[in-house]
């Protein structure tokens, strides 16, 4: 591991001060970046020990939504009554991802910049265009099997492996951010971005950027939101495939959707074709099917994952089928 | 690197008990050569043979140096408190170190176990204010204001924890590697919203993995303490 230095700050601007630029890291429950700097992966040159910031609060906001701060930690989040209540969804996504001893040190904001788990990123010794840019992408042609098949580019296919951020997409949450600029807020689905022909930049972050948190809105009435995962195995596994969905019904028909996919894009992805595909729509099988294959229409699979465009479909149209079953 | 390895099927030492102290280790070295005391102190030697790379490993075969601060601190070291098994250590390291190579490295409390070393197996598992998390994956200066707790304030030899003991009873382990990690879990199970079926405990401790396969053993020996508290 490179050498760092070590700073320990105890507000959002004594931290955002104490950031240095490009090569230096935040770091809150460390389970990420600690891994990765382990494997050379990551090398910061300063190292921001942000948990002593008083952003761990999960606070109802005054219209009715509920504000996350960013050091919540995941267990924290998943067994929050009104998370439990009111966001089912973000609370069954966190319980099916990584472990217990993880879950109680991962931050919320943390988990929002989780790395991929593609093999080649992970390794120093293969070219990756998302860790070096320039150096090329290894997965293209080889091994894919658990890699991005909706919003790759010829340089990246790498997928992202979260399943708090699925959910959080699903919902439409804000994100705040304070940066060196002043504080601005940006809506989940403008935080991340498409590889392109710059896989190295994720989200809209820039330099010094710190999360403070993640605001939920209201939840609506009569609105039911569930998250299914699928896995080689039925626990410690990232997703091979996986939706979050709210759906709210009136009679046999549906009134309001939110999907978002899991395992199968480059980010978080929300499916704005899935949704047009099912408002307005029957509850029925055929409606369910419809809209997976509009969510799946523009996926580009590689030569060992053609299996998910199916899977992310059959992924969708279950989840659907249990959040409009009858309680 | 070699002593994590001669340690691996250490299974005695895993069932939470304290390190020898250094003046039993003398004495078992002068009389009987026990395999603990003759191992630790070939691992001591094969480290001071080599140029330590990380002054946290530096500073294992120097007792004095445990829990006091150094007189000059060494270049990039970084000052730290650590609270552990409701014992305050002043120690200067290298912020590199993780928790676990500080527990093990620095406070010779080797009763926690490095596994994967990247948070995968859970056998470095030790409470930070009561919750169970990978010591393994985080940097033992980041931990000032938290009380840490690991096996060996769990219990000992001779006033078991609950937990530990039904481990033996229900021979929940068998080399004892994933053992200290385990027990660690399973303790905190007892405070978690787990269910009460043995598939939850299933769920809920499969963060800890164990190659010798004993799970069946390990749900039985918290399902037991679970029901008696």
């Amino acid at each position: 591991m490179q050498t760092f230095q070590f700073t320990r700050a105890t507000t959002p601007d004594q931290a955002i001060q104490a950031h240095a630029g490009a090569t230096a890291r935040y770091v809150a429950g460390g389970t990420n970046l600690v891994d990765m700097m382990k494997l050379d992966v990551e090398q910061p040159t300063s190292l921001i020990d942000i948990n002593e910031l008083s952003l761990s609060a999960i606070t109802p906001t005054p219209t009715g939504g509920l504000h996350i701060g960013a050091l919540s930690r995941n267990s924290e989040v998943a067994h929050h009554p009104i998370v439990l209540r009111d966001y089912p969804v973000l609370s069954q996504a966190i319980l099916s991802g990584a472990s217990p001893q993880l879950r109680n040190m991962a931050s919320t904001a943390g988990n929002l910049l989780q790395r991929t788990r593609c093999v080649y990123f992970r390794d120093t010794a293969f070219p990756c265009n998302k860790r070096e840019p320039g150096s090329g992408c290894s997965a293209i042609d080889g091994f894919n099997r658990n890699l991005a098949i909706l919003g790759t580019s010829k340089d990246c296919i790498a997928s992202n492996p979260s399943d708090q951020n699925v959910a959080l997409t699903a919902l439409e949450a804000t994100i705040h951010i304070q940066g060196k600029s002043g504080s601005r807020e940006v809506p989940i689905h403008s935080f991340y971005v498409v590889p392109g022909n710059t896989p190295h930049i994720e989200t809209v972050l820039q330099p010094g950027d710190l999360i403070t948190g993640v605001t939920l809105p209201p939840p609506r009435p009569s609105v039911r939101s569930l998250y299914l995962k699928l896995r080689d195995r039925e626990a410690y596994e990232f997703a091979l495939a996986s939706a979050a969905v709210q759906l709210g019904t009136q009679g046999n028909r549906i009134t309001f959707a939110r999907v978002a996919l899991g395992g199968v894009g480059t980010k978080p992805w929300r499916s704005l074709e899935a949704e047009h595909a099912l408002e307005g729509r029957p509850v029925d099988l055929a409606t369910f099917r419809h809209a997976a294959q509009e969510a799946l229409r523009s996926a580009r699979p590689q030569s060992e994952n053609a299996f998910k465009v199916d899977l992310s479909q059959r992924c969708l149209v279950r989840a659907l089928t249990l959040a409009t079953k009858s309680a | 690197m070699a002593k994590e390895i001669i340690t691996l099927d250490d299974k005695e030492e895993s069932m939470a008990t304290d390190p020898a102290s250094p003046a039993e280790q003398d004495r078992s070295l002068l009389g009987r050569v026990s395999r603990r005391s003759f191992l630790s102190h070939l691992g001591a030697a094969g480290i001071a043979a080599t140029t330590a790379p990380v002054l946290a490993s530096a500073a294992t075969f120097t007792p004095s140096a445990i829990q006091e601060p150094a007189t000059e601190a060494a270049p990039g070291t970084v000052p730290i408190s650590l609270n552990v098994n409701g014992q305050t250590h002043k120690l200067r390291l290298d912020p590199r170190t993780t928790l676990l190579d500080c527990l093990r490295e620095n406070l010779n409390l080797s009763g926690t176990k490095k596994g994967c070393d990247h948070g995968q197996c859970g056998a470095c598992t030790v409470h930070v204010n009561g919750r169970r998390v990978n010591s393994c994956l985080s940097f033992a200066v980041m931990h000032p204001n938290d009380q840490i707790t690991t096996i060996e304030g769990i219990g000992q030899p001779d006033h078991l924890h609950p937990m530990q003991a039904a481990f033996i009873e229900h021979d929940g382990y068998q080399c004892g590697y994933c053992t200290s990690g385990q027990i660690m879990s399973a303790v905190a199970v007892l405070k978690e919203p787990v269910g009460p079926t043995d598939d939850d405990v299933k769920q809920a401790m499969y963060g800890n993995i164990c190659r010798c396969g004993a799970y069946p053993n390990i749900v039985a020996a918290v399902q037991q303490v679970r029901h008696q508290s």
